[in-house]
């Protein structure tokens, strides 16, 4: 069960979240090896955010993954999804197993998640600027039926970019909804260099707000402050929805990758691959 | 009649759609028929199916969401002029459950949205049902921004989106009943609202199975959606002329029915496709690639909008300036059967 907000989680859960942004890197490192390149470093700035909101936030039941009242996870920077994968399966999802078909030719799981495919996956994605939209009509849809659950929305910054982004905002300010939480993973790089350099998004926070939104900002790869924050968001009801800013640095966790915009997708090969491993704390694979 | 009474006469505005302008395409009067059905049909299946859903963008008053917010308002969307969220936003909603109904004008709904119908709809499988209404060059002297010439060839290339023409009000509350049981995404393409009758009964319809709404033996014109009417009177002019014509409205554009296409073919030996749209890609192809894949060698001729902008004017100017009013489409089928070699 989630934590209230006056709970104050103990180490061990602090330790067992920071061990599961740790799988979900190793993970990403070892399915991009099968594919042959992959998002390394748009996973590795949301690994914390993955492993709080899965391991932590949300309401799930992996043997229900249709249950109408779970909470939704949108993945709107769909090219994160290598990093979902290993999640979802280590949740219960579906078999560990199969993510070794990882990108072969009829697997369930492409770069970008399918729901057809994929259990637990609430919502395809891939195309940038949609998520936030899909998110509002599952929190309008949720209000209409009467469901308390919350529509979680996982944003790039680049993203911020695409118009559609905007339309939602505006439509979620104007329809007040509060079981909305969307979170903007704030790595500073798109593909050709820093968001501020290329098409500036800050002040995120302020441009919500002036949208109709309650906003946070937090450091997206501090664990204890990412679970003070989501579970204190106030309740999942008619009131403004909730922007979290979590400010993260693209390529977390692995130096040569941390902020460079070579590495938006890349291929580790030889020793580059255990050396890498190694200083994400893992044993050579 | 001033300008401004013009556009309303042309445009939206609930006491205008049907009721002002009483000149349909070809100079029917319309006083009689139901202009937009859509609202009010879709409210009354929404008093019993709890997963309706109507989403427009700032059109309501123009495609008669009205009728539908009035009666059920906690089921109503509004999301102002943004297209792309509102198709969108109904995928979004169809993933809980519902059966959202996003209406807009089609230029907006199928080239505006075009992206977010094959990527949020069709490809993930959502039953959203995309009304892209004032298709075709029924907005007039509105030009080009508002015209939907493209739409049915764009909206028949996404896999998974099932694309349909309604024909008349009858035809469209016939739509409007399948599109609660079917599969998938669909396109649902409508004319102006106040097309003439062809259908005295609501129809018993079937997706991919076309409806012969008049048969005949020296030649078919295939139509679809607003040139079904306009067909009928051309078959009942050439009938004048001792020539017999079928027509069959080939309201099901994706999946197409190729059957009926073949038939026409081997019956009537001859094929004329007529669509408000442009030729390039639209109905005319589609039969055109039945035709030649399965090697039906007769005389065939797509008729509808040529591949330009069109010009300003009003509806009725335009069909007659694009020959696809009664007259214009029995003209262009005398020149085909005058090349079959039977004619007169």
């Amino acid at each position: 069960m989630p934590l209230t907000s006056t709970d104050q989680p103990g180490t061990d859960e602090v330790a067992r979240l920071a061990d599961r942004a740790r799988f979900v890197r190793t993970e990403t490192v070892r399915l991009t090896r099968i594919a042959g390149a992959g998002h390394y470093s748009a996973v590795f700035s949301c690994a914390e955010l993955f492993s709080v909101l899965y391991y932590h936030q949300l309401r799930l039941d992996p043997s229900r993954p249709d249950w109408p009242d779970r909470d939704r996870f949108v993945l709107s920077k769909g090219h994160a999804a290598i990093g979902l994968y290993p999640v979802l399966a280590d949740l219960g999802f579906f078999d560990p197993s199969e993510l070794d078909t990882y990108t072969r030719l009829g697997s369930p799981f492409g770069d970008h998640p399918d729901m057809r495919r994929i259990p637990g996956v609430d919502f395809s994605s891939g195309s940038l600027g949609h998520g936030l939209s899909i998110a509002a009509g599952m929190a309008l849809a949720g209000r209409m039926s009467g469901s308390d659950h919350r529509t979680y929305c996982l944003l790039g910054d680049g993203e911020l970019a695409e118009g559609q982004i905007w339309e939602a905002a505006m439509s979620a300010g104007h329809f007040r909804l509060g079981n909305l939480v969307a979170i903007v993973d704030a790595n500073q790089l798109g593909i050709d260099g820093f968001v501020r350099d290329v098409m500036a998004a800050e002040p995120i926070d302020g441009r919500f707000a002036a949208f109709g939104w309650q906003t946070h900002r937090v450091d997206g790869h501090d664990i204890p402050a990412l679970l003070e924050l989501f579970t204190g968001l106030p309740a999942a009801a008619d009131g403004p929805p909730q922007l979290v800013v979590a400010d993260t640095v693209k390529g977390k966790g692995v130096a040569r990758m941390e902020l460079s915009p070579d590495w938006h997708v890349g291929n580790l090969v030889g020793a580059d691959y255990d050396d890498v491993l190694a200083e994400l704390g893992q044993e050579r694979a | 009649m001033s300008s401004t009474q013009d556009q309303s006469e042309l445009f939206n505005g609930t006491a205008n759609v049907g009721l002002k302008d009483t000149r349909s395409v070809d100079g029917t009067d319309t006083r009689a028929i139901p202009a937009f059905v859509f609202g009010e049909e879709l409210a009354r299946l929404a008093d019993h199916d709890p997963r309706i859903v109507v989403l427009t963008a700032d059109l309501a008053r123009s495609n008669r969401a009205t009728d539908f917010a009035n009666r059920h308002p906690e089921r109503f969307v509004n999301v102002g002029i943004a297209e792309k969220n509102m198709i969108t936003m109904a995928a979004g909603m169809a993933a809980s459950g519902y059966i959202p109904f996003a209406a807009t004008f089609g230029a907006f709904a199928a080239l505006l949205g075009a992206e977010q119908i094959r990527t949020d709809c069709a490809y993930p499988g959502m039953p959203v049902r995309v009304v892209g209404h004032h298709s075709g060059m029924s907005m007039g002297f509105y030009g080009t921004s508002h015209h939907s010439l493209e739409d049915l060839a764009m909206m028949r290339c996404i896999a998974d989106l099932t694309v349909v023409c309604a024909t008349d009000a009858n035809h469209l509350r016939a739509l409007l009943h399948l599109a609660l049981d079917h599969q998938g995404a669909m396109y649902i393409r409508l004319g102006r609202g106040r097309d003439p009758q062809v259908y005295p009964e609501v129809p018993d319809l079937a997706i991919g199975r076309a409806e012969t709404v008049r048969d005949g033996s020296d030649l078919t014109i295939i139509a679809t959606g607003s040139e079904v009417h306009p067909a009928l009177q051309a078959a009942g002019e050439l009938a004048a002329g001792g020539i017999s014509t079928r027509v069959v409205d080939m309201f099901t554009i994706a999946p197409l029915d190729r059957d009926a296409v073949l038939d026409a073919a081997r019956s009537t030996g001859a094929v004329l496709t007529v669509e408000e749209g442009n030729l390039t890609g639209g109905l005319g192809s589609a039969v055109a690639e039945c035709l030649f894949e399965a090697g039906a060698r007769v005389p065939f001729r797509r008729h509808g909008v040529p591949d330009e902008h069109v010009p300003v004017g009003p509806p009725a100017a335009l069909y007659a300036h694009y020959r696809l009013d009664g007259p214009g489409i029995a003209a262009v089928a005398r020149e085909l059967l005058d090349s079959k070699g039977s004619s007169r």
